[in-house]
């Protein structure tokens, strides 16, 4: 019997909570892999029971501080839904515009700070920063833009306290927004020369067939609004959601793993977006990811960081759009009048879809809550990734093995805080 | 002379705290050079063992294995930071503790016998020593860099206990209570934010904790002759803060 060897890394880094890996290898093969979430679990569902509507979009935000507004939208629509109330044009506007910034804050982050590193070879952003100091700032420019717009819009950046069912409590001024557009057109700028960096860095060469899931709206680029749609011809509401997926708790998690019952684990997040909705950007955005190499599906999880790039150029160019088109709503919020029922809403957090629904009492007491976080659904692809990965590089020292497992998770963006936390690599070779 | 070594950690949370360090996006590669962040795994791989000069712990303790992590890390820490409303108060998460536990795993995961955790949600400061605390859900940015600030010159960081009340007047912004019969939990709230809430037409909700000096009896008094009902009053005392004493103390008398 060969020797034993066991490798244990404390935590997995630059991704949002905590979490751990294990790859277990005998007779130079990888018999399994497993990303344990054991985040302390956070028992949000539960607290929601019994708190009033109107304070649902506030605490379902202390799920994520990476994208409250994912949360508060999902959470929003879904219980006006059931209130059957929908938001005027001006306000549908401008929870766009809202989550347009969170889109730009997230994504500069999560490409130069959490994932560049990996291409470089450097331990973190600040790092890189010694050698591509120019693009950290233009990365750090650009995600200050987009957390200028949602303290413009939300109040401020991380849980933002302007978000109420029905849209705001105060709107802003259009000299407010207009205020933005300079730092706007600036970080569009930035996250093409990200992309333009970006194309050169050295991408594995691998494709992965998963089923790709996302919102597809008729005329827009999703975010707030859509049909759930899959490549594999998935086209449903918001409320058939159970019907068609199914959340399985596994022993190693304390994150639930979302599949679609048929067929198992599926993708979502850029990679879905992008592939789903292609036709939906315009044609020089388009223009802008062929010559980034980029077809109209991209299978390659590496390469999400290039979809990540358009995205941000495309929200960019939309809250400029957005906001030279701004009407102040003339009232802030849809006036609310609870009556007893079910909502059932997804929007598309930049890391993915994020499903949620209510079932409320006549006076508007959350008697039950439901919430799908992108992590939990992309779980079943991460370990599919993962496993891949290690099979390939079984032969690579422990260390270098070990980064190539972290970075194939750091592609999906996972936010374990969401999903639930504590990340470790094991390696067990026999 | 050697740069401070900075940690930053979690327990039970969501991020977003530790997300402030780096929404100083003017500010991050200057702090980066005048410390050395020796162990931030949300940002960095490089994670380095101890010992710490100064150590942000984001998150309250849910876990036994959690509570033992943060008693390891006071030891190898020389000045320990609780930042947030999880790290000072519990946080949202707190609500377990008036809860029965197992039912709310029940609630959400289909096998409970997985899930292991504790049934309260506790503070930093019930199990070590803590030299500072910045409050909020989430902490302010501004604080976090006087903070930071203050440490690296060897002085005492300048945080108000005073309430978002203060904050407000020195604003110069209308009372949303007064003017407008909006309910308010400024005067009892911790400052720190800048009085937002009322800046954007509505009440503050409280994300701070509570101030210093409270009386919450008397603004639950004020609450109800503006309309609330008992049942509002002790869910807005019963959130993200609902384990800090004056606020627990407030929703119970209206529970």
């Amino acid at each position: 019997m060969a020797d034993i060897k066991r490798i244990r890394v404390e935590m997995l880094a630059r991704v949002e909570g905590e979490g751990a890996l294990e790859v277990d290898i005998a007779g130079g093969t990888v018999q399994s892999v497993r990303l344990s979430i054991f985040e302390p679990p956070r028992l949000f569902e539960a607290f929601l029971r019994g708190r009033a509507a109107t304070e649902v979009p506030d605490i379902a935000a202390r799920i994520c501080g990476i994208c409250p507004v994912a949360y508060q939208m999902s959470a929003s629509h879904a219980i006006e839904t059931a209130f059957g109330m929908q938001p005027t044009p001006e306000i549908r506007a401008l929870r766009r515009l809202l989550y347009c910034g969170e889109y730009i804050e997230s994504h500069a982050l999560h490409m130069v700070m959490l994932h560049a590193p990996d291409f470089l070879g450097f331990e973190d952003g600040i790092a890189m920063a010694a050698v591509h100091g120019d693009l950290v700032k233009r990365a750090l420019a650009a995600k200050k833009a987009g957390n200028r717009l949602m303290t413009v819009v939300g109040g401020r950046e991380i849980h933002p306290i302007n978000v109420r069912l029905g849209g705001f409590y105060r709107v802003p001024s259009r000299a407010e927004l207009t205020a933005l557009q300079p730092d706007l057109a600036r970080a569009r700028d930035d996250a093409v020369a990200i992309l333009r960096w970006a194309v050169g860095f050295d991408f594995p060469d691998v494709e992965r067939d998963w089923e790709l899931v996302a919102l597809r709206h008729p005329t827009e680029y999703p975010l707030n609004e859509g049909r759930i749609a899959s490549t594999s011809g998935i086209d449903i509401a918001f409320d058939e959601f159970e019907t068609v997926f199914e959340e399985r708790h596994i022993a190693h998690s304390n994150a639930l793993h979302a599949v679609v019952r048929e067929r198992g684990g599926y993708l979502t997040g850029p990679l879905a977006r992008y592939a789903l909705n292609f036709d939906r950007l315009p044609a020089h955005i388009q223009a802008l990811a062929r010559e980034a190499g980029l077809g109209p599906v991209c299978r390659n999880p590496y390469r999400s960081i290039l979809v990540r790039a358009i995205e941000t150029v495309y929200v960019c160019e939309e809250a400029m759009r957005l906001i030279a088109a701004y009407t102040p709503p003339k009232e802030a919020a849809v006036k609310l009048t609870p009556r007893a029922g079910t909502g059932a809403w997804a929007t598309e957090a930049p890391r993915g879809l994020l499903w949620h629904r209510y079932e409320l009492d006549e006076d508007g007491t959350v008697r039950t809550a439901r919430i799908v976080p992108p992590t939990a659904q992309n779980q079943p692809a991460m370990e599919a990734d993962l496993l891949d990965v290690a099979s390939r590089h079984v032969d690579y020292p422990d260390a270098a093995l070990q980064l190539a497992c972290e970075a194939a998770v750091r592609n999906h963006d996972p936010c374990i805080s969401c999903a639930t936390h504590f990340l470790k690599l094991t390696v067990n070779r026999e | 002379m050697a740069r401070p070594r900075l940690a930053v950690v979690k327990f039970a949370s969501c991020d977003g705290c530790q997300l402030s360090l780096l929404d100083c996006e003017d500010e991050l590669l200057a702090v980066a050079g005048a410390v050395e962040i020796a162990n931030f795994p949300e940002a960095s791989r490089a994670m380095q063992p101890g010992p710490y000069d100064v150590t942000l712990v984001e998150g309250s303790i849910t876990t036994e294995h959690d509570a033992a992590r943060l008693r390891a890390l006071r030891d190898e820490t020389l000045i320990l930071v609780s930042i947030g409303a999880c790290a000072t108060s519990g946080g949202i998460q707190a609500l377990r503790n008036f809860a029965d536990v197992g039912e709310m795993v029940r609630a959400v995961y289909a096998r409970p016998d997985f899930i292991n955790t504790l049934a309260t949600s506790t503070p930093v400061a019930a199990h070590v020593k803590v030299d500072y605390e910045l409050r909020g859900c989430p902490i302010d940015k501004g604080q976090l860099l006087e903070l930071v600030s203050a440490l690296l010159a060897g002085r005492r960081p300048g945080l108000p206990s005073h309430s978002v009340c203060v904050e407000c007047k020195l604003a110069g912004q209308v009372c949303v209570m007064v003017a407008h019969g909006t309910p308010c939990l400024g005067p009892v709230t911790h400052a720190g934010c800048g009085s937002l809430c009322p800046g954007y037409h509505r009440g503050c909700y409280g994300c701070f904790g509570p101030a210093e000096t409270t009386n919450t009896t008397s603004l639950a008094a004020q609450w109800q002759a503006l309309g609330a009902s008992q049942r509002d009053i002790h869910r807005a005392f019963r959130t993200f803060n609902a384990a800090s004493e004056p606020f627990r103390k407030e929703a119970d008398a209206h529970g």
